[in-house]
């Protein structure tokens, strides 16, 4: 049987200027730059997308001023590349544009950032939000495992040094940090210090996938989908985020390692296994995500990830580079979804290969992820030069 | 008086659900329950309106003893809303009877938060609807530190 995405290509990304703040725009507006960005970068016309994935696709349908095209607006990141890459597989479109965005979103700053915080009645009361609960699961980790605040601090101050690195980051030219940068940062939620977090930001981002045929006759060089994979263990921030949430039902797998059974499944479709992998663009909401998910995808056995990472393995140059553009640490976090589909955007530029100072030499398959513990929910996605 | 405490005033209150009533009801009362399935004997801490293991509808309420283990915490030192005084510490807790639940830790200092303390429940009212559980060093059971 042929691989499933063979006939399909990603042709074009984009993303537009991300900054702390951007006046002027919502999230629909840089979006919408995002996604004519996407288009010019594939030198496809916006009258040729017959498909529209991601939060904001009904409305670009009319803003494109498309006529009638397939929208999905429900799935975001790595699900909506999956989704797209399935309706060009399937036939049922040619050209699908997948775009995000989020601005003038975070506006009261005596709150958390409003996609953080739980309203589900039972955590509403009890001032819980996203730090919060990815704390609760890494400090499973650390009872369990003996996983180390210097070894989360490792991951920040990797990650933080990558945005530093690059040019496009909102926090471009903010470094370097040591490891002891990140633990002398105040405490946000007991093990996560405020370099630990994600920042906040504004920012869109945007991809068009169409098929393999047409994607090689493109001005740049089209980028294949080698496998993927997502898995949920139920709401995210509404239920008790407990380490052994399945597994204490007889599920095996338990939700501290959610996205494992995601990565197998990915790693199968595309035949390969985590020695193949060049560069990861692992999802970083928080430090310790690093370690689990380095776990998780096979990268190292269970509760060896602090070590892994202490050992430089995730820098530059070392065995498993992760995050190349500073991730949500550094790059950008503009809140619903743009971040995510910005991991698979970056697993496409270095599979491109014009990363300047934060390439990855040779890279030709990507891993890139979405999610995390404290969300219950993880998806992988592989990357590849070369056609499946 | 301790660090960490409960906290009801001016919080975000919850909203209860088609399955929770009987929940709050308890909270009002002062008893801790969580469901049971009358056929499989499946526990489920959240409200749900069938057995999430057999599918059977209306799983039975039960009240818990009140006393469990902590199981993961954290710290919060930059409040979710301005309600909250920090530090708190929203925690995860294993109920004696084996299911899971999320609340606060109250009653303690930061420090003296470990795994596998013993905790007891302890309920503060928001409003005439909503009491809200919280877990405090369980009294008469020698607290291990780390």
């Amino acid at each position: 049987m042929p691989h499933p995405f063979t006939g399909v290509a990603i042709a074009g990304v984009h993303n537009t200027v991300q900054a702390r703040r951007l006046p002027g725009h919502d999230s629909r507006s840089i979006a919408l730059e995002a996604a004519l960005g996407a288009l010019a970068d594939a030198g496809v016309p916006a009258s040729d997308v017959d498909g529209v994935v991601g939060e904001f696709a009904a409305d670009q349908v009319l803003a494109l001023g498309l006529g009638s095209a397939v929208r999905r607006p429900t799935a975001l990141g790595i699900p909506a590349v999956l989704d797209a890459a399935a309706l060009v597989a399937t036939g049922q479109c040619e050209v699908v544009l997948v775009a995000a965005g989020g601005a003038g979103l975070y506006t009261d700053r005596s709150q958390t950032a409003p996609w953080t915080r739980p309203t589900n009645e039972l955590v509403v009361g009890y001032g819980l939000f996203t730090a919060a609960e990815f704390a609760l699961m890494a400090r499973r980790h650390m009872v369990r495992h003996g996983t180390t605040p210097v070894q989360l601090a490792t991951v920040a101050a990797t990650i933080r040094n990558n945005g530093s690195a690059h040019p496009g980051a909102v926090y471009a030219g903010r470094g370097p940090f040591a490891p002891d940068d990140i633990l002398a940062s105040r405490m946000v939620a007991d093990p996560f210090h405020l370099l630990d977090c994600s920042m906040t930001s504004e920012g869109g981002c945007a991809m068009v996938l169409t098929t393999a045929e047409r994607a090689a006759d493109g001005p740049t060089r089209p980028v294949h989908l080698l496998g993927g994979g997502s898995e949920a263990f139920g709401p995210a921030y509404t239920i008790a985020p407990s380490w052994d949430l399945g597994a204490d039902r007889g599920e095996g797998t338990p939700a501290g390692y959610v996205g494992r059974g995601a990565a197998r499944r990915a790693f199968a479709m595309a035949g390969l296994g985590p020695t193949d992998v060049d560069v990861l663009e692992l999802y970083d909401p928080f430090s310790f995500e690093i370690i689990r998910q380095l776990e998780a995808f096979g990268f190292c056995d269970d509760g060896d990830g602090g070590p892994l990472v202490e050992s430089g393995a995730i820098a530059p140059g070392g065995r498993h580079p992760v995050t190349t553009d500073g991730g949500t640490m550094s790059y950008s976090h503009a809140g619903i979804s743009a971040q995510q589909l910005q991991r698979v955007i970056r697993g496409v530029e270095q599979l491109r290969g014009g990363c300047a100072g934060t390439q990855v030499a040779g890279a030709e398959v990507a891993l890139c992820s979405n999610g995390g513990a404290g969300a219950l929910f993880t998806d992988v996605l592989l990357l590849g030069r070369e056609r499946p | 008086m301790t660090a960490l405490r409960p906290q009801v005033d001016g919080i975000p209150v919850p909203r209860p659900s088609l399955a929770s009533v009987a929940y709050w009801e308890g909270c009002r009362r002062g008893e801790l329950r969580y469901q049971r399935c009358a056929a499989c004997e499946a526990l489920q801490t959240n409200p749900v309106t069938r057995c999430w293991r057999c599918h059977r509808p209306d799983p039975e309420w039960v009240t818990a003893t009140g006393r469990g283990t902590l199981y993961s915490w954290t710290v919060v030192w930059r409040p979710q809303h301005p309600a909250f005084e920090v530090p708190y510490a929203p925690a995860v807790v294993e109920l004696d009877e084996g299911p899971r639940v999320l609340a606060a830790v109250v009653g303690c200092e930061p420090d003296e938060l470990a795994e596998k303390m013993a905790l007891e429940v302890t309920f503060h009212r928001v409003d005439d609807e909503i009491t809200l559980p919280f877990f405090r060093p369980a009294e008469g059971v020698p607290n291990s530190r780390p």
